[in-house]
């Protein structure tokens, strides 16, 4: 019995925390934010000079072999210091293309992620809001030896930045598939928008008359589940990132009620601002922990993941919203500043909320999982 | 991370079992006094009674991972306690295993361990609750004596309890309020003792007012030395469990309210056609798991030799919020028909809804209440100045 991480995790988190702390504290975060993207190429060059788009990837295709326990330790550095970046869309695509994706797949796709020259990302579903496969509902045209598919997704995270679509669609029988599409194909535009977090851009793909070859299919899996673990991965991995925001914004409310002096007291003592602190660690506390079980179950016990999964994000989406409110309300009016940065947690609150499944629907999921 | 028990300990919870269903009938009642003796025997002759403790005092000896299997499944089965003697088991024994004479040891230990009788604690008085260390009851020096006047209250078990560990102030003037406080081992039936039941709102007496008039306690009671009956108190704490055991009680729990739920109708409907009947229980799910998940964690800090502190507040606090709202959510199901208490015979599954719904302040309230455990995670954890 062992719920911890291990000695190599925890050096990797605190090398992870280091370099950000120096290259992108949440100053920097706010500088990357502002650009068209919310992209750093310095910062992500860095980032793949590291390894971390290599984590997820296998040894034999240039990667390191790791699994989602050192992503999601990875995710919740990043998260602490807001730190836009697109890890997160990149390590979903790759746990999926080496889930669905064969041989071949591997081969084309991986090497190019692991050593960064390709970000990646998800563009799965047309209903956004339901993270299940019949919310994808694209159909696609069938052709000699392929398909041909037109069309528009919309909410892909760093659809403006990503080289490789890992999208899902329909054949005109019905049945689900799972494919790769370059942006540089024929047919393909895609663009970000800015959100209501200004270091997460989502964003728009078009598809007109776009070819899908059978070297393009991900089709080694059961196309179903495999769907939904994408999804599931996705839902833990902004759980993840939503950890260290948490803490970070816990951390600066902490350090204001230590500090700020009325009625001839910190406000820390009293206990209208003292409890609501506490009840913040509680709820980190406790989704770190239905975080750090659901990643975990990813790669050693995947048919714990739905229910896993469920539970985490809905109680991050639920908490973090009381978090990013109470970040800007205990702090008062300096709270609502823009040059103030509880107001960035209140932001990525409301990111984090609908994000792969808001709190409705992950707890009817997680009632259905758990027998009712 | 690994969340298997090793082969050993997974042995272990194979032989728990096997115990269960050989010596836990399923029509087993916990009110049974004849069954609850001979099961007292059966545990501690397994050794399982304190299982912890070492074994010079005649405890188990056992491992903190063996423990949380050995409640895991206990819990399960819904068995009773291992063990009668519930204070001396959670607060006595640990104070005098660390504290104590021999003399104690031997005087008092093998007595807990074989559930012989209840211990009491003469902690909370009328003017002292959350803020303990201020209590008032005092204990005078007389020769080999010491004597002892106040008031105690809130005491569990004191009716029928034979001995309280008690808490007096035998220093009015330390300058620190903890320093003058001393623990004493005191018998209930010492002239000058007495008791005064107080009912509680679900309408059982669980606690005592306890009223102390001139009455003699030896020296050789005393447990630890004068002035450090803070400390021993504290080490008591600081056997802090990572609560894990508790956690399956909570989930048997939720398993009774979902088929609760299949039973009843909400809103002219069945119930589990209602969202907000779904979601509630999912969200009651989720605190649930985070509670176990988080147990998991504190106990790696344990088997990794690290001590718990302020962290196990974070389960009380939820455990404090679910008996409640749990509570509620079971009268909820029922709607007009859960106003019918125990003793009426309309009253659905016996009526043990509405008790649940009125009894939780034994779990929510003893121990530290919700706001207590708020202010130790704000001062302790997140180092914000006290109150």
């Amino acid at each position: 019995m062992n719920f911890g991480f291990t000695e190599e995790q925890e050096q990797l988190r605190e090398s992870a925390r280091r370099f950000l702390d120096d290259r992108c504290p949440i100053p920097q975060s706010r500088k990357f934010a502002q650009t068209e993207e919310a992209f750093s190429p310095e910062l992500w060059s860095e980032i793949i000079g590291l390894g971390w788009t290599a984590i997820l990837v296998p040894e034999d295709h240039g990667g390191l072999g790791l699994s989602w326990l050192e992503m999601a330790v990875l995710l919740e550095e990043t998260g602490r210091t807001l730190a836009p970046s697109p890890l997160l869309s990149t390590a979903l695509a790759t746990s999926l293309i080496l889930d669905a994706g064969d041989a071949a797949a591997h081969a084309r796709f991986l090497p190019g992620i692991a050593d960064g020259s390709r970000i990646a990302t998800l563009a799965l579903l047309d209903e956004a809001d339901a993270p299940h496969a019949a919310s994808v509902t694209l159909v696609a045209e069938a052709t000699e030896g392929g398909f041909r598919l037109s069309g528009t997704r919309d909410l892909i995270m760093d659809a403006g930045l990503a080289d490789l679509f890992a999208i899902a669609f329909r054949n005109p029988d019905g049945a689900l598939h799972l494919a790769v599409i370059e942006k540089s194909a024929n047919g393909v535009t895609a663009k970000s928008y800015p959100t209501i977090d200004p270091s997460k851009r989502l964003g728009r793909l078009v598809l007109d008359n776009v070819e899908i070859r059978d070297e393009d299919l991900l089709h080694a899996g059961e196309s179903e589940s495999c769907l939904a673990r994408a999804l599931d991965r996705g839902a833990v991995g902004v759980c993840a990132e939503t950890i260290g925001a948490a803490e970070s914004a816990l951390a600066l409310l902490v350090e204001y009620a230590k500090t700020r002096l009325q009625f001839g007291a910190p406000i820390g003592r009293y206990q209208g601002v003292k409890h609501p602190l506490a009840e913040i660690f509680v709820d980190i506390e406790s989704f770190r922990s239905l975080t750090y079980f659901a990643a975990w179950t990813i790669d050693q016990s995947p048919e714990e993941l739905p229910r896993q999964a469920s539970l985490a994000k809905a109680y991050v989406s639920d908490a973090m919203a009381r978090i990013g409110v109470d970040s800007v309300q205990l702090h008062g009016a300096i709270g609502y500043t823009e040059e103030y940065d509880a107001q960035l947690f209140l932001k990525r609150a409301k990111w984090v909320r609908p994000a792969f499944g808001d709190a409705d629907w992950h707890h009817d999921r997680a009632a259905t999982l758990g027998g009712i | 991370m690994d969340f298997k028990f090793s082969e050993e300990e997974e042995a272990f919870r194979t032989e728990v079992r096997a115990f269960l269903d050989e010596n836990l009938p399923a029509d087993a009642k916990k009110s049974d006094q004849a069954f609850v003796a001979e099961w007292d025997r059966k545990v501690r002759a397994k050794g399982w009674v304190g299982y912890t403790w070492p074994k010079e005092v005649g405890g188990g000896g056992g491992t903190i991972a063996k423990q949380v299997i050995l409640k895991e499944e206990m819990s399960a089965r819904r068995a009773p306690s291992l063990g009668s003697c519930f204070m001396g088991l959670a607060w006595v024994g640990p104070g005098i295993i660390q504290y104590g004479t021999d003399d104690q040891k031997k005087r008092f230990i093998p007595d807990i361990l074989d559930s012989k009788y209840q211990w009491c604690t003469g902690y909370s008085e009328p003017n002292v609750g959350s803020d303990l260390a201020a209590l008032q009851c005092r204990g005078e020096r007389d020769g080999d004596e010491y004597v002892v006047n106040g008031q105690k209250i809130w005491t569990s078990g004191a009716a029928w309890s034979k001995w309280m560990i008690l808490l007096v102030r035998t220093d009015p003037n330390s300058r620190v309020k903890h320093d003058g406080i001393t623990c004493l081992l005191v018998p209930m039936d010492s002239p000058g003792v007495e008791v005064r039941a107080i009912q509680n709102m679900a309408g059982y007496s669980m606690f005592s007012e306890v009223f102390f008039n001139d009455v003699r306690v030896p020296v050789a009671n005393r447990l630890g030395e004068e002035g450090q009956g803070w400390k021993v108190t504290i080490s008591a704490l600081a056997n802090e469990r990572s609560g894990i055991a508790e956690v399956t009680q909570m989930i048997r729990k939720l398993d009774e309210l979902k088929s609760l739920a299949k039973r009843c109708r909400h809103g002219g409907r069945p119930a589990l056609e209602d969202s907000g009947v779904r979601r509630r229980l999912a969200r009651f799910e989720a605190r649930i798991e985070a509670m176990r998940l988080n147990g998991l964690r504190y106990l790696t800090k344990q088997l990794k030799g690290e001590k718990l502190s302020s962290e196990t507040s974070v389960n009380k606090l939820h455990r404090a919020n679910l008996e409640v709202e749990m509570g509620d959510f079971a009268l909820d199901l029922l709607g007009g028909a859960s106003g019918y208490f125990p003793s009426s015979e309309a009253a659905p599954d016996r009526g043990k809804w509405p008790f649940q719904a009125l009894n939780w302040p034994e779990v929510v309230i003893g121990g530290g209440t919700p706001n207590i455990q708020k202010n130790i995670i704000a001062e302790r954890i997140l180092g914000l100045p006290k109150d």
